[in-house]
């Protein structure tokens, strides 16, 4: 079953177009690895799934779950499930990290935590941030920890994570791919994830790669052949070398349905 | 047991006393160092909790001056009884006000509270006070200031002169909840001996005719300090001209200054700070923040920074605007409507942390700021 469901997508930001009637689904259940070029429009498209604003939808639809969300606010795909962590998440004054987090569970701020809560904060090191105010001063793993903790507690369908592993250290990575994957392994949720490295399909088990490449998609397969195509061969190398692009992901869809 | 003794808080009518609650009086008076209450012209209530007996005095202005011929030392010695026409009305005639003076070496681990009320209308209330923070002494003190919900019109005088002596550390939080007809004019100035910590927070959170002041402190001892911090919540067309200064003549003294402010609803405020640096080591920080909400309102930001010796070292920061869009959109996605998250963004500037607070009085005042904010 496909949980997301694109269709004749074009976007433009600030007038000029970054996408071009994409389609493509996403599946239930199964991680999915998004590859490309700085600048390739990874960042509009997950920004246009979560309708943040500047990102203008010229033309075609976004269905959720078979609901057409493409001209709902932020926060109704929130509520839907649709969750997004930022690049660069802003510092906001006198917000504490406690209390997002707190809203972030549907809790009120004078809510105690339970000691399962308690636990996954402190599995990701983040007990002694709690009374910090959210993003300043944070280091880039804390933010990406933060950011990460910030979905979980929201407990969505779908995750669009926009390149979890950039700027993290070591072990910071491991823990952010380990709890998503373990998040969407008992869930049952679905991600879409921005990566330029490989490092993070070591502990998430994704199903699909694709790349995204002047604003359309192309090769829907096996993420980790894809990852050492690139290597290899390039972006560009590696779209010309698998033509089965997108229409080869749309005939498999097909054949499952 | 009788239910009414002399010079006890539930003598005072229970609906005054809610207003003041909501002002940040504490009413249970065990969880005071003492309580002080002055209403329109009259010092009704003045204790010291038992606990604190022989560590603080707590009385009338006027009563004090009868009792210690020292204290004349201290009046007028600060403000200047020719400053303008509110100082000199005060000095021609007032009604009384606090005189606090925490004793050498001592710690109110309870803070001290005082309440100045107006119940009557078209009352000019004038009070004086002294706080007198002894050697090594330590204390919290929050004075609410403050007119009854019924009242139309008034206005408050009131001169403070505040002496923090060697190493003592005195942090005084003075809130204002007037209403939208009071007139406002509060003459502060403070003088920080040798090691001694002085922080003066101001909060003023509910609508205001025209509020003007700006408090000086004078850091003339070695390594004194001083804070202002201040939040401002300008609403339905609130006047408020609120600055502060320091003056830095110790050697490494220091003055920081932080303030919040946000207008809406036709309110003008302008938000002053002065840091004059008289000696060579002494470092100042001045932060101004202001959000504007609408196009009816006005912010403006006046900082000064004067050096006169070499190696003073004194920055600041400001900026005024509106709410980033950024920061109202990331918490969308953390499922917050619009409405929400301007509304937690808007708490989050007012930020109590500022302040310096223990943490009781922490939460106290934070539930004062989350009361006027709502849905905001």
């Amino acid at each position: 079953m496909d949980i997301l469901e694109v269709k004749d997508l074009s976007v433009k930001v600030e007038d000029k177009y970054i996408l071009k009637n994409m389609n493509f689904n996403l599946k239930q259940g199964v991680s999915h690895i998004l590859f490309g070029p700085n600048g390739s429009g990874k960042t509009t498209l997950i920004s246009t799934l979560m309708g943040l604003p500047g990102y203008e939808v010229v033309s075609g639809k976004i269905l959720f779950m078979g609901q057409d969300i493409t001209n709902k606010s932020v926060d109704e795909r929130a509520k839907l499930g649709i969750v997004v962590s930022f690049q660069n998440p802003p510092e906001i004054t006198g917000v504490r990290l406690g209390d997002l987090l707190k809203l972030c569970l549907g809790k009120a701020p004078t809510d105690k935590f339970t000691e399962e809560e308690q636990k996954r904060i402190e599995a990701f090191r983040l007990t002694n941030f709690l009374d910090r105010e959210i993003n300043v001063g944070f280091s880039g793993g804390e933010r990406k920890r933060s950011e990460i903790i910030q979905l979980i507690f929201l407990k969505p369908k779908l995750l669009l994570l926009d390149e979890p592993d950039s700027g993290v250290d070591v072990e910071s990575l491991r823990l952010i791919a380990m709890e998503i994957q373990h998040y969407t392994e008992t869930t049952g949720s679905s991600a879409l994830i921005i990566t330029h490295k490989g490092d993070i399909m070591e502990h998430v088990k994704a199903g699909y790669g694709c790349i995204l490449l002047e604003g359309q998609f192309h090769c829907f397969t096996e993420p980790l052949d894809i990852y050492d195509d690139i290597k290899k061969l390039g972006y560009e190398g590696c779209v010309a070398c698998r033509m089965r692009k997108r229409e080869g992901w749309q005939s498999e869809q097909q054949k499952t349905q | 047991m009788s239910s009414k003794k002399p010079n006890e808080l539930v003598n005072i009518p229970h609906e005054i006393l809610e207003e003041a609650q909501k002002a940040g009086v504490e009413i249970q008076e065990n969880k005071r160092a003492g309580t002080f209450f002055h209403i329109d012209q009259k010092t009704i209530h003045s204790k010291v909790n038992e606990l604190f007996e022989g560590k603080l005095e707590l009385m009338d202005i006027k009563t004090a001056l009868q009792k210690y011929d020292w204290l004349d030392n201290y009046m007028w010695k600060l403000v200047d009884k020719n400053k303008d026409e509110f100082t000199k009305k005060v000095a021609q005639d007032y009604s009384g006000g606090y005189f606090m003076r925490i004793l050498p070496r001592a710690e109110l681990t309870f803070p001290l509270q005082s309440c100045l009320l107006i119940t009557q209308k078209n009352l000019e209330q004038r009070v004086h006070n002294i706080i007198i923070a002894e050697e090594a002494s330590k204390a919290n003190i929050i004075t609410s200031c403050l007119q009854h919900s019924s009242v139309p019109n008034a206005a408050h005088l009131g001169i403070s002169e505040i002496y923090v002596k060697k190493n003592a550390m005195l942090n005084f939080t003075m809130i204002h909840q007037w209403s939208e007809n009071t007139l406002v004019r509060p003459r502060s100035a403070a003088e920080i001996d040798d090691g001694g910590i002085f922080v003066s927070n101001y909060v003023c959170m509910r609508p205001v005719r025209d509020v003007q002041m700006y408090p000086i402190a004078y850091c003339k001892g070695a390594n004194s300090r001083v804070s202002f911090n201040s939040i401002l919540y300008g609403h339905k067309n609130s006047q408020m001209d609120i600055g502060s200064k320091a003056v830095l003549r110790g050697k490494s003294s220091k003055a920081e200054m932080i303030s919040r402010a946000i207008a809406r609803e036709g309110s003008k405020m302008i938000i002053r700070g002065m840091i004059e640096g008289d000696s060579s080591e002494c470092k100042g920080h001045l932060e101004c923040r202001g959000l504007l909400m609408d196009d009816k309102s006005l912010l403006q930001s006046i900082p000064e920074l004067i050096a006169k010796k070499k190696g003073v070292e004194i920055t600041h920061e400001a900026a005024v605007g509106k709410i980033s869009e950024k920061e109202i959109t990331y918490l969308m996605t953390r499922k917050l409507s619009r409405e929400q998250a301007v509304s937690l963004i808007i708490r989050g500037f007012m930020d109590v942390g500022i302040l310096g607070l223990p943490a009781a009085l922490n939460s106290e005042i934070k539930s004062i700021i989350d009361a006027s904010t709502e849905g905001a």
